[in-house]
């Protein structure tokens, strides 16, 4: 398959001697948009850290674009087009929003202009400090940090963790924005299923470390039943979770 | 809408792919009104003191000095105590360079200064990166001291504790000849640290230099980021180095001579504290520092000959406790309100 953007097959990788990833297969073509579902330590930031090269690949192929992931640095890999926005967000505090942005743009298509556009509350706030923005403002901030990398691929690790509703839904249109355009393919991990599945083209569903679903959204969504088994979130699964899981359930 | 291509009425002020739009960085290095004071006292220093114009002449130097220090710690990060191995390196090159080799034209002599304490500094850069903290730090030392020794050695070369002599300087640019008042050294050495400022607050608000800052907050974030920390960190390394080797090739041309104590461990110490007294990380601590701190070991060593050490020390000690970020720390404020008043719309 020459368009396959992303292919990961037989993933075995930890931190350290731990295994944390046994076996995960998975493609994805240019511009597609991939939930990454499970519940809470079944390998999803693993998994995206595995793919920006920061834990411990034991064995297995990872390859993106054509190329070979496994010998390359971090640093190539997020300018081969990964971009990662960690769940930590890890803005810059005393760098103002704009110095965040121009301390790694690399002159792709994603201008200052274009972010602003895209996120017009940052620029609003562009001459303050990275650490005087509210979460949902560096949640944001990390995004379109990223963006600055041109990535082809985005990884976004838990984007509502935390987040106000409003933010939430905010950034919600904001990613939907950016698939829809088609020439970005994004790995969107998230607790609950219900508001990102109907965003993307694709899920993985990790349950400790082993991919148990690789396949179309739609039939994730056409079947709660089988969700529910893996994610424990519809119905009578375990409560709790993120703030965006409960906002999804109506709760907050 | 197809956000691949930028509106056309935007077209004309979106930069081309492939390059970065620097016109906010351009905005953050425009010169401010109170830069402009600070550049009005060496002018000033020249009327009010032209019986001291070797002492302003070291303190322009120092102030290189200090700066060089400020790209390798306050941007990089990299805490050093061996920087006078590249002042050193800077001073034997210019000396040996007009002594042995008959080259005595100033400019020639910076520049091959600076090459060569930029290739010191590149062969250095991966044994002290390698470490960090305390480890980076006594390799740092150690590179100082090894440096201090080969060049007591070699008294062919350096003259060992004796000194280099027989340095004779040629007119800068075939024009201006070095005088017995040290008039063209001053204007020589204070120039040269304008130049060398200008680029050096270029290079800080450039991407390079906001990567560098990001790298100092957070090293585990950049490669994430299509940062190579170890890049990064070497080649703000190298520049350092270039830098004092500059300040040590000054310091040779305006005395005609090169001392080994270029090389020492007290000068290391020395500027570190120097830094630390303006304020590391804001180019203008370099500067506000050297003046303040030449101005006070002076005055000190004039009032108490014997102990003014004691009360350069004091002073330090209440500056690092009161004032965290050095004599420039203490201004932040008021910049940091000044600089929203402008941004707000």
């Amino acid at each position: 398959m020459p368009d396959m953007l992303l292919e990961v097959e037989g993933l075995i990788a930890g931190h350290g001697d731990a295994v944390v990833l046994e076996d995960v297969s998975f493609t994805l073509a240019r511009g597609q948009a991939m939930a990454l579902l499970g519940r809470n330590g079944m390998g999803k930031t693993t998994l995206l850290a595995t793919l920006m090269g920061l834990t411990r690949v034991h064995g297995g192929a990872m390859r993106f674009a054509g190329r070979d992931l496994s010998a390359m640095p971090t640093h190539r890999r997020a300018l081969a087009g990964l971009g990662w926005v960690p769940q930590e967000r890890e803005i810059f505090p005393s760098l103002t929003v704009e110095e965040n942005l121009t301390a790694v743009a690399v002159g792709g298509r994603w201008t200052l202009d274009r972010v602003w556009t895209m996120f017009p509350r940052l620029k609003e706030r562009r001459a303050n400090m990275g650490g005087q923005l509210s979460g949902g403002e560096q949640q944001m901030l990390a995004i379109a940090r990223a963006l600055m990398l041109d990535p082809v691929l985005l990884l976004l690790d838990e984007p509502m963790e935390g987040l106000a509703p409003l933010i939430v839904q905010e950034l919600f249109r904001i990613i939907r924005r950016m698939t829809e355009t088609g020439d970005l393919a994004v790995i969107l991990v998230e607790q609950h299923a219900h508001q990102i599945l109907p965003l993307t083209d694709r899920a993985l569903v990790l349950e400790r470390g082993r991919a148990v679903y690789s396949g179309d959204s739609r039939t994730l969504i056409d079947d709660p039943q089988r969700l529910d088994g893996w994610l424990g979130v519809t119905g009578g699964g375990p409560r709790g979770g993120t703030t965006a899981a409960r906002v999804a359930r109506g709760e907050a | 809408m197809d956000s691949r291509s930028p509106k056309p009425a935007a077209a004309a002020a979106t930069p081309a792919p492939g390059t970065v739009d620097l016109a906010p960085l351009r905005r953050a290095s425009r010169p401010r009104w109170p830069e402009l004071a600070v550049w009005l006292l060496p002018v000033a220093a020249w009327f009010l003191f032209p019986e001291d114009l070797a002492l302003l002449t070291q303190i322009a130097i120092m102030a290189i000095f200090a700066l060089s220090l400020d790209l390798v710690l306050g941007y990089a990060g990299i805490v050093t105590l061996g920087h006078a191995a590249f002042f050193g390196v800077g001073a034997y090159a210019a000396g040996l360079l007009a002594a042995k080799l008959g080259i005595g034209d100033p400019l020639l002599g910076l520049l091959f200064a600076a090459a060569v304490a930029a290739l010191a500094g590149l062969v250095t850069a991966p044994t002290v990166l390698r470490g960090t903290g305390l480890t980076r730090l006594m390799v740092t030392i150690g590179i100082g001291m090894m440096l201090f020794e080969a060049a007591n050695k070699a008294t062919d070369l350096t003259g060992g504790v004796d000194g280099l002599q027989g340095i004779e300087m040629t007119p800068i640019l075939g024009l201006w000849s070095f005088d017995l008042w040290g008039k063209t050294a001053y204007v020589y050495a204070v120039v040269v640290l304008l130049v060398l400022f200008l680029v050096a607050r270029r290079i800080v608000h450039s991407p390079f230099g906001l990567s560098l800052r990001a790298l100092h907050m957070n090293p585990a974030r950049m490669p994430a980021l299509g940062v190579s920390v170890d890049a990064r960190l070497a080649a703000a390394w190298v520049l350092g180095a270039t830098y004092a080797g500059i300040a040590g090739a000054l310091l040779t041309q305006t005395t005609q001579f090169v001392s080994i104590d270029v090389l020492g461990f007290e000068r290391s110490a020395e500027i570190l504290l120097i830094l630390v007294l303006g304020g590391a990380g804001r180019l203008y601590g370099a500067l506000i520092g050297t003046i303040v701190f030449v101005t006070l070991h002076h005055v000190l060593a004039g009032i108490d000959p014997e102990y003014w050490q004691m009360w350069i020390g004091l002073v330090l000690i209440g500056i690092v406790l009161f004032a965290r970020n050095g004599i420039m720390g203490a201004i932040d404020p008021f910049e940091r309100l000044l600089a929203r008043k402008k941004t707000e719309p």
